[in-house]
């Protein structure tokens, strides 16, 4: 498997065990789905470079 | 004689404190048109018929005694069903909270419109906790667009749309996180109103995702949208984003010129991935305000993406324990995006974060140079109810988290935008375009809107319910 595929049903079984979420076998193809969308949106943004000192958008102000 | 149930709220107001008719008749002359048309609209969730009829005779007793009664006298209004309505459960859209105690006040900007005159009369249909744009609900039925009632309303404020263009309020509230009031304004031919991020207070509202939510007026005019806009405005310590900014209200009739503005359309990302009628009635509004110039705007699809993870993650974490013990009672569709969003990597979401404000950067400098970009809102006119995929740029992707492609990048900075509705040529179905300014500056997106409309470029009718009746 490269290091741009990846096996959403496996991801999906490992981590609703691991939230202690329902795996319902109807939920699956859904899941997958949005996973597999979430990825390809996700790629640009991953892709680009950023200082370290850039600051995430919410500040919290105590 | 004046029907009232199409009048502009502003008409209403004048009308009212005027003495021309009684609040009481306004408020009767809308209950009667809910009644009799919304089983085949769908915009209603819940219809308060005593206490609007309740308030509304406390108005005309007050205008009687020669009170003042507010610049919203005697103005219906609805509101989305995740605001808080006193004495009911706020679903927001869900079967799950019609478990929860009825709330034990109104959101505050019911509140603050009721403290001008203006009169709440139910609560509006939506799609499940805001995770939509088609105004299609699973546990109440869709809203339905009255323009054309096979087509969707858009969502997920659908019922605000449906509310609005059907003529049973001339004003409704609804929330955008990534569109959810521009789609459907667009999309029912009305004009919808974001403000910028952290201007009206979300404190009373059942939440979607906190980093991107707003509240705000959708209309079938602009001196609506500014009436209710300055009416709602205002700081509110109970909501931590909202501003203690003070600017001056905004005006109800700006100036008739737009002389001074620096307008340019937005390019690159707003010029591809849409039907040919999103860029046709960007290219109506370009030409009425004779734009010339077009601004690329870098990294759109990059704000886009990061509103989407953020909106996944974000969304799953308020809904966790509830996909734990009540999972079988989410829309499907809504449970499996919001399953899949538990599984989105911390790293993703705070580089989403950190994206955000360099966008913003980004934007800001643009803002140094232009005053206005005019975009596309939805990529299409209304969709079928029920269609669930359609075709943009070749690709076949589904319309649920689709229709909002053109929104989500500018909701993502908080930027406030006024939807147009614009009618092309031959069409039956309305299409909206987005006016951007800068932050703060809502008065400028409603003096460009306002300008547009009076000039006929743009417009918003209440739909003509007899001719479409089955």
């Amino acid at each position: 498997m490269s290091k741009d595929e990846f096996d959403a049903d496996a991801i999906a079984e490992s981590m609703l065990a691991y939230l202690g979420l329902p795996d319902e076998t109807g939920y699956r193809p859904g899941i997958i789905f949005h996973l597999t969308s979430a990825r390809g949106i996700a790629a640009g943004l991953l892709a680009l470079p950023m200082d370290d000192e850039t600051e995430p958008a919410p500040v919290f102000k105590p | 004689m004046t029907d009232w149930t199409t009048a502009t709220g502003e008409a209403i107001a004048k009308a009212v404190r005027a003495g021309t008719v009684s609040a009481s008749t306004v408020i009767d002359t809308c209950l009667s048109k809910i009644e009799v048309h919304d089983k085949a609209i769908g915009a209603f969730t819940f219809v308060a018929h005593k206490r609007a009829r309740a308030r509304a005779a406390e108005l005309d007793a007050l205008i009687v005694r020669g009170e003042d009664p507010g610049p919203l006298a005697g103005v219906p209004f609805a509101v989305k069903n995740l605001f808080d309505v006193k004495g009911i459960a706020t679903l927001a859209g869900s079967k799950i909270n019609r478990d929860l105690a009825p709330a034990s006040k109104d959101a505050v900007l019911i509140e603050r419109l009721e403290a001008e005159g203006a009169i709440l009369v139910g609560a509006l249909n939506m799609g499940e906790y805001a995770y939509d744009f088609t105004g299609e609900n699973y546990h109440d039925g869709p809203s339905r667009n009255p323009h054309a009632r096979e087509h969707m309303t858009g969502g997920s404020s659908g019922g605000s749309g449906a509310a609005a263009a059907a003529g049973f309020v001339p004003l409704t509230l609804g929330s955008d996180t990534n569109g959810s009031i521009r789609v459907p304004a667009s999309l029912c031919g009305l004009f919808g109103l974001k403000p910028t991020y952290g201007r009206l207070s979300r404190s009373g509202s059942f939440p979607f995702v906190a980093s991107l939510d707003h509240l705000g007026p959708l209309a079938r005019s602009v001196s609506d949208l500014a009436l209710s806009y300055n009416a709602m405005t205002g700081a509110d310590p109970t909501d931590p984003v909202c501003t203690d900014r003070t600017d001056p209200p905004v005006a109800l009739n700006p100036a008739s010129s737009l002389d001074g503005l620096r307008i340019a359309k937005a390019g690159g990302y707003f010029e591809e991935g849409g039907h040919a009628e999103a860029f046709d009635a960007v290219a109506k509004i370009c030409a009425a305000l004779e734009v010339s110039e077009t601004r690329d705007v870098e990294n759109a699809a990059l704000a886009r993406a990061s509103a989407y993870l953020i909106t996944m993650a974000e969304g799953a974490s308020l809904h966790l324990d509830r996909l734990k013990t009540r999972h079988a009672d989410f829309d499907p569709d809504v449970r499996d995006r919001l399953l899949a969003g538990t599984m989105i990597p911390g790293a993703w979401v705070t580089k989403a974060q950190k994206f955000r404000a360099l966008f913003r950067t980004q934007m800001q400098a643009l803002f140094e140079e232009v005053d206005v970009l005019i975009a596309p809102a939805p990529p299409c006119v209304a969709p079928l109810i029920g269609q669930k995929t359609f075709v943009l740029d070749g690709k076949e992707l589904p319309v649920r988290p689709n229709l909002g492609v053109f929104t989500q990048p500018i909701s993502f900075i908080g930027l406030p935008v006024v939807s147009v509705p614009v009618w092309l040529e031959g069409s039956k179905l309305p299409i909206g375009v987005q006016i951007i300014t800068a932050p703060w500056r809502e008065d400028i997106a409603l003096r460009v809107a306002a300008w547009l409309e009076a000039n006929s470029h743009v417009s918003a009718p209440a739909a003509k319910l007899e001719e479409t009746a089955e």
